[in-house]
């Protein structure tokens, strides 16, 4: 099992947490005046990297805010987790 | 033919009786019918707090996992914009409404949860060993002591955990989900059984 550092409560258990996928996707701002092909993207395409990913986490057990992590997807090992619209490594951040 | 409505507590048959005697090492209880508000506001807002802080009789807790204690009211952390206010039993309603006045014209979000939830009560020396068996948080005083809450899992169960400071040895409340209350209380019945004179 992971133990996640909440930004908020601190250390848990994996089990306290849900998992929302990659982090960082930009939805359109105009969905009336984008492709199919780009709207396509939004909803499904995702990078699925081996290794170093920033993906999204709830608390939803414990304080229930989101939050992002970045994990290695090779060896699960937890690299940063910072808030929505904190800074994380790399300059990787939420949309304004 | 109608009858007046009648509140009852989640526990009603199973939590009328403590399982677990005053000679043993663990005592469980309920602590039904307190009133119990959730409170959402911005605590970089000076109106907000100001306003909460003059009704409630002194700030809300900001640092993560704690409680603040202002009279008869304990006020618990849920999250950075969110906290769960507990009154004594009747007083849940009034305190509602003096808020509600009291923070008009500014952005918040008050609800009555009273009848949502209970608290269940584990207390004597051995309270940390029962609940240690159904939750990872290190429940040490060292690592929680009273003043801290936490969210956290108990048996599989969301609980809001806390630690009371008391004389008489350690004594821990768990608020919980109204329909989660007869399963943890069996749960932890179930528990303490082998902490029981023979
Ligand atoms: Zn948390």
């Amino acid at each position: 099992m992971l133990q996640i550092d909440c930004p908020w409560c601190g250390p848990r258990d994996e089990t306290e947490f849900s998992y929302g996928g990659e982090a960082h996707i930009v939805r359109p701002s105009d969905p009336d005046a984008t492709s199919d092909e780009a709207w396509a993207d939004y909803l499904f395409m995702r990078t699925n990297p081996r290794g170093r990913h920033a993906e999204q986490w709830c608390h939803a057990h414990g304080c229930r805010r989101w939050f992002n992590v970045v994990r290695d997807t090779v060896s699960y090992r937890i690299e940063a987790v910072y808030r929505i619209g904190g800074q994380g490594p790399g300059g990787s951040h939420d949309p304004a | 033919m109608s009858e007046s409505p009648r509140r009852e507590s989640p526990l009603a048959g199973v939590g009328s009786q403590p399982v677990v005697g005053d000679a043993a090492t663990v005592r469980l209880a309920e602590r039904p019918f307190r009133g119990q508000l959730n409170l959402r506001g911005d605590v970089a807002s000076p109106t907000f707090v100001d306003a909460v802080t003059g009704v409630l009789g002194g700030p809300l807790p900001v640092q993560p996992n704690t409680v603040a204690d202002h009279g008869e009211v304990r006020i618990f952390w849920l999250g950075p914009d969110e906290w769960l206010i507990i009154t004594p039993e009747g007083a849940g309603s009034d305190l509602k409404t003096v808020l509600q006045k009291a923070l008009e014209g500014i952005h918040f979000a008050l609800s009555d949860v009273s009848s949502g939830q209970t608290t269940l009560v584990v207390s004597g020396p051995d309270a940390g060993s029962l609940l240690s068996k159904s939750c990872t948080l290190d429940l040490h005083p060292r690592a929680f002591a009273p003043g801290q809450c936490a969210q956290t899992l108990l048996a599989g169960s969301t609980v809001l955990l806390s630690r009371l400071d008391r004389a008489h040895g350690p004594e821990f409340e768990l608020v919980v989900r109204r329909s989660f209350a007869d399963y943890l209380w069996r749960c932890l019945a179930d528990g303490a059984e082998e902490y029981q004179p023979a």
